[in-house]
């Protein structure tokens, strides 16, 4: 679904990222991991043609996002970044219907209005149709936000951090609500997560990022793991399980176990 | 180490071709010495006095807000102050010089604050955006001034009067602007306390420096220099933006040890200009201002592009 | 909550099939149009027959009313060409308070006219007509495309830069006007400064069809892509997801703007606040901010208020000379006021 081929990025002398490789299969919730500055955003945005790289190529779906024709990309594939700031005062259903302007031109047909709908109900924003955005708590914002790129039908979703300024509760419930949108709506969906536990509980596969190179990738079993986080963040973590699940422990690096921080990156398959 | 003294050479170098360059031979002709104290002296101390001032002056309100675009031209400080002195001239056609600066040194103040209150407004404090406001802001003045200036018929007397200009700096007149030395003197003195005050009421308040009497000593000098230099010699657009931005371009942004290349600085580009202005038509003048606004704006130009180029 | 959920809704049939409306907030025709279009037929009409000093039922009537209609269509076309291009202009750049005089239109314009002066004298005023307008306007839209072709183009296309440097060339231009008025004879800046400051009452009959023509075209051209322009409004990230060409987009919306603004210096002279004024009026009395409703409303309140402006300083004040100048120091105080009581989003 997604191919990046040898995709690198500099800003000035410094790499922000790459050479990157890497593909991602039509499907299923990919989370993009890593420290500060590994270029996580910077490979989202890369993919969602609003950054160009430096040089390489992406193909989504069979389209180079550099060359595609912009209307045609934008039925195959929406991006959300983190800041959204508008001028213009929009209520949620007016957010929302943008979503089907590459499909409609502005022009909403019964159609697109069905579809508007079903990302409202989707995202339980019912009865928060007409209220302004800016009359919505930052959760309620979020979501509508979230609405808007589900209502764009596209195969593949992107999202820069949409946990963000969420608290737990509202970000656990973001997280379900993507997870149900590739299950039952069979998109792609790729997210940057701060939380790599997060990640570990929602994701198919998850892709760490550390200096502008991806230095490991594979399922949550394969990545949750002391000595292949500990290498990513350069920090030491312990990785437990509970309840099934499996979450890293990285408070007080010098209480977790000695043993967590000396491996490698040796999970790496891609 | 010797870069300062050199800058300074360079100054006077250009200060002692101001006293000897001009249409009346100064030198050979009957009278030369006469006018050369009448005009020529008083013109050149004008230079060294106003170029101090207004490039000090722009230092102080990028300090105040904390933006390398701002200053008198692109805060509309100095359209209040042209403001001011229509309205005095307008009120009381008589008004002596002292009245004229004091009224339009007044005018600079309050628009002034007018332009940090809406600063401390708006979301949006983007570096492009609040030189941006400024100069609409410096818009919205002009438009009063010149409603003003329409219904009183006085027009073209407005265009004279602000195209900044030495050429009527002479013996009398141009006395008053040692006001704006005292300004610069100031300014080193209260360098740090402005510095601190630019890191807005919350840093200031922390380290222990008293915020609001600080702005509004900032401003005051802002206002002083501004309205005094408009009265005498009439807008200087950019000085204030051009020097300190070339000046910490160059030394990196220790704003102490740059104020005195502020200064030299100052006196350098604005002596260049008024000597360009005086020779390129010979034996026309063309008013500093000009001069100033052409390569004022094709300097600041180039430093917006450079920024982008470093930004992105 | 429960209590913010339920909007009181405009259109009762839109609440009865939610899918079937955009919105409920919305009225399909704002109110503030009917008003702003009824007072603006009215002003209009006003200006033509007010004051006549031809009783009606004399064919003199008619001729001057014939000789008003010159100066009432340049006023629209003014006032709808201010209207629209500060609309597009804030939708372009993403901020409501600037106008897009800040962009150094009326700096060029002003150079111009005082370099025609300057070269020509007293004999500048002969040199009217088509060819003359179409020349500036060309000129003006050249330098546009150039301008912002340039600072919008390649990786480092930044909206600021380019607004600021806009405004800095305007302030060079400024000089160097200011500059040549000096060297004019006090009749010779007379003429200019006739033709700089508000000729609004002296429409020129030659130069009005073609005026009419573009800003008619970029009307329809603007109401058509108002989806677009809506979706452009939502800044770079979005519009580009929502499959806009973006950075096209913003350089043809300038040079639109560009080509309304010389359209309309052209015709009475630089202004910076009227059209502020308009769009601000206009964002206040629409429910929606789509520029469906806001572009109509806009320029039917831009129709009414300098309609509205002439009539009352020609028939109130006896001092239609000075309206333009008036407008700008009304709606500079409004721009003041509006910065100052609510900032900026």
């Amino acid at each position: 679904m997604i191919t990046i081929e040898a995709v690198d990025k500099h800003y000035r002398a410094t790499r922000a990222l790459g050479p990157v490789d890497l593909e991602i299969a039509s499907g299923g919730l990919t989370a993009l991991v890593g420290p500060n500055g590994a270029g996580k955003s910077t490979l989202l945005t890369i993919v969602g043609r609003l950054l160009d790289p430096d040089s390489g190529r992406v193909r989504v779906g069979g389209l180079d996002v550099v060359t595609a024709k912009p209307r045609e990309l934008a039925k195959v594939v929406s991006i959300l970044k983190q800041e959204n700031h508008f001028v213009a005062r929009l209520t949620v259903r007016q957010l929302v219907s943008f979503g089907r302007f590459p499909h409609s031109q502005g022009r909403l047909t019964a159609a697109d209005r069905e579809a508007v709908d079903r990302a409202l109900a989707f995202l339980d924003l019912e009865g928060f149709e007409e209220r302004f955005l800016d009359e919505l708590s930052g959760g309620q914002r979020q979501r509508a936000f979230v609405a808007m790129v589900l209502a764009q039908d596209t195969e593949v979703v992107l999202l820069d951090e949409p946990l963000a300024a969420l608290d737990m509760r509202h970000a656990a419930a973001m997280m379900q609500r993507l997870r149900d949108a590739a299950d039952e709506l069979g998109k792609t969906i790729v997210l940057v997560v701060h939380d790599v536990n997060f990640a570990s509980a929602y994701a198919d596969r998850i892709i760490a990022l550390a200096d502008g190179r991806i230095v490991a990738s594979g399922t949550p079993e394969e990545i949750m793991r002391p000595e292949v986080l500990s290498a990513v963040f350069d920090t030491p973590v312990d990785v437990v399980e509970h309840g099934g699940q499996r979450l890293a422990v990285y408070y007080r690096p010098d209480a977790v176990p000695a043993a967590a921080g000396t491996g490698s990156a040796s999970a790496s398959e891609h | 180490m010797l870069a300062l003294p050199a800058a300074i050479a360079l100054a006077i170098a250009l200060l002692a071709a101001s006293l000897f360059v001009g249409v009346y031979d100064v030198v050979g002709a009957e009278g030369g010495g006469e006018m050369f104290w009448i005009t020529r002296v008083p013109r050149t101390v004008a230079l060294v006095l106003s170029g101090c001032a207004m490039a000090v002056s722009g230092l102080v309100m990028q300090m105040l807000t904390q933006n390398r675009f701002v200053d008198a031209t692109t805060s509309g400080t100095t359209e209040w102050a042209a403001l001011g002195l229509l309205v005095t001239l307008l009120v009381v056609p008589t008004a002596p010089l002292p009245v004229q600066m004091l009224v339009a040194s007044l005018a600079a103040f309050a628009g002034t604050l007018v332009f940090l209150a809406v600063l401390r407004r708006i979301a949006l404090r983007s570096t492009l955006v609040v030189p941006l406001i400024g100069i609409m802001l410096g818009a919205v003045v002009s438009a009063v001034t010149t409603y003003l200036a329409a219904t009183n018929n006085a027009l073209q007397l407005l265009g004279t009067w602000f195209m900044g200009s030495f050429t009527s700096v002479v013996r009398g007149r141009y006395e008053v602007l040692w006001a704006v030395a005292i300004v610069t003197i100031l300014v080193f003195v209260v360098a740090d306390r402005l510095t601190v005050a630019g890191l807005g009421r919350d840093v200031a308040t922390t380290v222990g420096v008293r915020y609001e009497a600080v702005v509004l000593l900032g401003t005051s000098l802002v206002a002083v220099a501004t309205g005094v230099t408009v009265v005498v010699v009439g807008f200087l657009p950019f000085l204030g933006l051009v020097v300190p931005n070339i000046v910490s371009l160059v030394r990196g942004d220790d704003l102490r040890s740059n104020l005195p290349w502020v200064c030299v600085g100052g006196v350098v580009l604005v002596t260049a200009c008024d000597l360009v202005g005086r020779t390129v038509r010979m034996p026309f003048e063309v008013p500093v201002s000009m001069v100033l606004g052409i390569v004022g704006s094709a300097v600041f130009i180039a430093l917006l592009l450079r920024q982008r180029a470093v930004r992105s | 909550m429960s209590a913010e959920a339920s909007v009181p809704t405009v259109g009762a049939e839109a609440s009865a099939r939610p899918a079937a409306a955009a919105t409920t907030r919305e009225r399909r025709v704002p109110l503030a149009a009917i008003v702003a279009g009824a007072a603006a037929a009215l002003f209009a009409v006003g200006l033509l027959v007010w004051g006549n000093p031809v009783p009606a039922d004399q064919p003199g009537f008619w001729v001057i009313v014939q000789s008003r209609s010159v100066a009432v269509a340049t006023i629209a076309l003014v006032a709808a060409a201010q209207a629209l291009a500060t609309v597009l202009f804030h939708t372009a750049t993403g901020n409501r308070i600037l106008t897009p005089s800040i962009l150094g239109f009326d700096a060029l314009y002003t150079l111009m006219q005082t370099a025609l002066v300057f070269v020509f004298g007293m004999a500048a005023t002969q040199v009217e007509g088509v060819g003359k307008i179409v020349a500036q306007s060309a000129l003006m839209v050249l330098f546009a495309t150039l301008l912002y072709g340039w600072l919008f183009s390649g990786k480092r296309a930044n909206l600021h830069v380019l607004l600021l440097v806009g405004v800095v060339l305007g302030v060079g231009f400024g000089s160097v006007s200011t500059f040549l008025q000096r060297m004019l004879t006090p009749s010779e800046f007379d003429v200019l400064a006739a033709r700089l400051y508000g000729s609004i009452g002296r429409g020129n009959p030659e130069v009005l069809p073609w005026a009419a023509l573009v800003v008619a075209a970029i009307a329809v051209w603007a109401w058509r892509r108002r989806a677009a322009l809506d979706v452009i409004a939502l800044g770079r990230d979005a519009a580009t997801s929502l499959g806009l060409r973006y950075r096209r987009e913003i350089v043809v919306l300038l040079v639109v703007v560009a080509v309304l603004v010389s359209v309309s210096t052209t015709m009475v002279g630089p202004m910076t606040f009227f059209g502020f004024l308009v769009a601000i009026m206009s964002y206040q009395f629409v429910s929606s901010d789509r520029h469906g409703q806001v572009l109509p409303v806009a320029v039917l309140l831009g129709l009414a208020t300098l309609l509205g402006a002439y009539f009352v300083m020609q028939h109130v004040f006896a001092a239609a000379g000075l309206v333009s100048i008036v407008i700008e120091f009304v709606g500079g105080l409004a721009f003041l006021i509006v910065i100052l009581r609510k900032g900026l989003r």
